[in-house]
């Protein structure tokens, strides 16, 4: 009898995703954020306004505290949920967080820089940095691609929409 | 017949050479983001939103159009000639789509995709028509009790409905409703939620959460799980279909609209039910049934007309109640509320010649997608070839530029990559991403309908009860949640049953 069940345990324990646990945290940190600031808002505009600018957040945060408790409960019996799938997803693959890091790591630099440094410039790097990271070798194909869009896209949004973007260390050349 | 006319001006507007030349730009633009491996319709759209900032109204709206069915089509050309479709909605044409272009028939299995999705579209737009104005009339009437309720029935549906988890449904939804409360309280003048950053107090640019959630979220998601090697396309020509091929082809069309439409108008139907449903009608009427699961060309033409009208019927309730009841539609009622334009029953009053050209435009766009795109298959199918880190690299450089051009400002490159981070998570973790959008488009609106009608009924929580439409919407939202609670309950009693028995027997065996 215990041989038979020994294996039926593991499964469960296979299928405990614990990386879930961001779910509840997050869910945990927005519910406790709105009603924290929910009970900062002035009320008291009782007869024009019955239910009060602190009734939905206060609701909302409830509802996150809540389901994250639900889902904290419910992870350890097993429940998961379905990665998404797609045309060029492996799912097989255990997941290349460092590809990740390194994007957003990119992306932070384009927050930073793109208004000192310029779109041009800032979105050759983006586009180049992006296409190397995700594993293309042709490194100068991948800035000079880069390049084309950023300036394509720059002269595009300037006199097709009427959106200057910034020109940042460029200014005057272009 | 007051419609007809409308329609007449709405074709009039949508046929100016200026505008036409905007729908075939729409269109163009749509199927070529469309086809693009892991870019589904609502992608496609936001992805686009930028490019119709500093257009007229009028001239967005008939590119919308365009690139409404021009993603549709993208979409399923990519499951056809890839076998991995990119959303639930176009798997049942991958089915046999791909098998058909195994064995050579890509030609007409793109042929027959792309005449039925004409077919469909141009019904559905027809039956669009004939209902939203006739809805729109009947809602303009309803109190605002009862137009709150309708808004939390359509929350309720597309959280409880669709989607495997309930429970990730909801905790979606919550995120969803969380971020549109960020701004400034439209009664008593309050920021809420807003860190106290200036910027945010208008709320979240909707059209910033629509990227990162729908563009640089999948990229994230893809490049933690991107294929060493790239799926293997099927080389095609230009596609066309020999006699029997249409022979066999339009009554699956037909059957499909029929099927597809009535979901897509409803809150909870969905394209996933109608193009199954499709499949297996044609699989039982067939006198082919041999050749499904290897390329039936029926299981090709029911299901993608069903796809298709499921969208034009989506367009009902977006268009004359202002709810989002997918994607694709969310998104594009996104470009409404950032031209300023309040969706709503009031839409056909207050913006008639905007909507009846949309609607022209639908018809015209769906013309010219079958123009278009019959000679420029191959040319498509080249796209799918694009090298994938160019591919995923350019998606974010778009979805950068797209958020970053709304107001110039980099705080808006920060909330993208905040949500965007938010969109990875929640592909990680199975968490739907449709009720969030949902969420943040329809939270606001329900809070402000809630504060208004109790202040119409002087803070009286009964006067929420006291039209007919709202109690039976809240009879019909109670059922909607409690029935599949009381199938599980039955469902977990045979369960447990069967379990004991298990027990039992192993116990015996266990004695013997």
């Amino acid at each position: 009898m215990t041989t038979t069940k020994e294996p039926r345990e593991n499964e469960v324990a296979k299928r405990v995703d614990k990386a879930q646990y961001l779910v509840v945290a997050v869910l945990v940190v927005v519910g406790a954020f709105l009603i924290y600031n929910a009970l900062t808002l002035e009320t008291g505009f009782a007869k024009v306004d019955p239910v009060g600018p602190r009734f939905f957040p206060l609701v909302v945060g409830i509802a996150a505290v809540l389901l994250g408790v639900v889902l904290a409960i419910a992870i350890p019996r097993g429940s998961v949920g379905e990665a998404d799938a797609g045309e060029d997803i492996d799912p097989e693959s255990p997941g290349d967080w460092r590809t990740v890091g390194m994007l957003v790591g990119l992306f932070v630099a384009m927050i930073l820089l793109v208004n000192p440094l310029g779109w041009v410039v800032m979105g050759t790097i983006f586009f180049g940095g992006a296409a190397t990271i995700l594993g293309s070798k042709h490194y100068v194909r991948n800035f000079v691609i880069g390049l084309a869009l950023s300036l394509a896209s720059f002269y595009a949004f300037y006199s097709g929409l009427g959106i200057p973007l910034p020109a940042g260390i460029l200014d005057g050349i272009l | 017949m007051e419609n007809i006319d409308w329609l007449i001006q709405g074709f009039e507007q949508a046929a100016t050479p200026m505008n036409l030349l905007y729908a075939v730009i729409g269109v163009l633009l749509g199927t070529a983001v469309g086809v693009l491996p892991g870019i589904g319709p609502a992608m496609t759209v936001a992805l686009l939103l930028p490019i119709t900032y500093n257009v007229s109204p009028s001239a967005a709206f008939i590119m919308f159009a365009g690139i409404f069915y021009g993603g549709m089509y993208g979409g399923s050309t990519t499951s056809i000639l890839l076998n991995t479709p990119g959303e639930s909605s176009s798997v049942i044409t991958a089915i046999e789509g791909n098998k058909m272009a195994k064995a050579g028939r890509a030609a007409q299995a793109l042929a027959t995709a792309a005449i039925g999705s004409f077919v469909a579209g141009t019904i559905g737009t027809a039956l669009l028509v004939l209902f939203a104005p006739a809805v729109s009339r009947f809602a303009v009437t309803l109190g605002a009790p009862s137009y709150l309720a309708i808004m939390l029935f359509a929350l309720v549906a597309v959280t409880a409905v669709l989607g495997s988890s309930k429970l990730r449904g909801a905790i979606s939804l919550v995120l969803g409703l969380a971020i549109g409360i960020v701004g400034i309280d439209f009664l008593t003048g309050q920021p809420r939620a807003t860190f106290g950053i200036p910027q945010l107090s208008d709320g979240i640019d909707i059209v910033v959460i629509a990227v990162a959630i729908f563009a640089l979220g999948e990229a994230l998601w893809v490049a933690a799980h991107l294929r060493r090697r790239p799926a293997q396309v099927i080389p095609v020509g230009r596609p066309w279909m020999g006699k029997d091929d249409w022979k066999r082809s339009w009554k699956p069309w037909l059957r499909g609209t029929a099927f597809g439409f009535p979901f897509g108008a409803l809150p909870a139907g969905g394209a996933e039910l109608p193009t199954f449903l499709s499949y297996i009608t044609e699989k039982k009427l067939s006198k082919h049934p041999e050749e499904f699961g290897k390329g039936a060309i029926e299981g090709v033409a029911g299901p993608e007309a069903a796809n298709n009208a499921s969208a034009a019927g989506t367009l009902v309730p977006m268009l004359s109640l202002g709810l989002p009841t997918n994607a694709t539609a969310a998104v594009m009622l996104t470009a409404f509320v950032s031209y300023g334009i309040q969706p709503g029953p009031t839409l056909f009053d207050k913006e008639p010649l905007l909507i009846w050209t949309l609607i022209a435009s639908l018809f015209i766009g769906n013309f010219l997608l079958l123009v278009l795109n019959l000679p420029l298959a191959p040319l498509w199918a080249k796209l799918l070839r694009t090298p994938r880190p160019y591919l995923y690299a350019g998606i974010l450089f778009f979805a950068t530029l797209g958020a970053f051009a709304v107001n110039v400002q980099p705080l808006d490159l920060a909330l993208l990559l905040v949500f965007g981070l938010l969109g990875l998570m929640m592909r990680r973790f199975g968490l739907p991403v449709l009720p969030l959008i949902i969420g943040v488009i329809l939270g606001p609106r329900i809070e402000r309908q809630l504060r208004q009608s109790l202040q119409l009924g002087a803070g009286d929580w009964g006067s929420l009860f006291t039209e007919p439409v709202a109690i039976v919407t809240y009879v019909l939202m109670a059922v909607l949640l409690i029935v599949p609670l009381v199938l599980k309950l039955m469902h977990r009693d045979e369960e447990t049953l069967l379990i004991v028995e298990d027990d039992k027997d192993q116990r015996e065996k266990a004695q013997a």
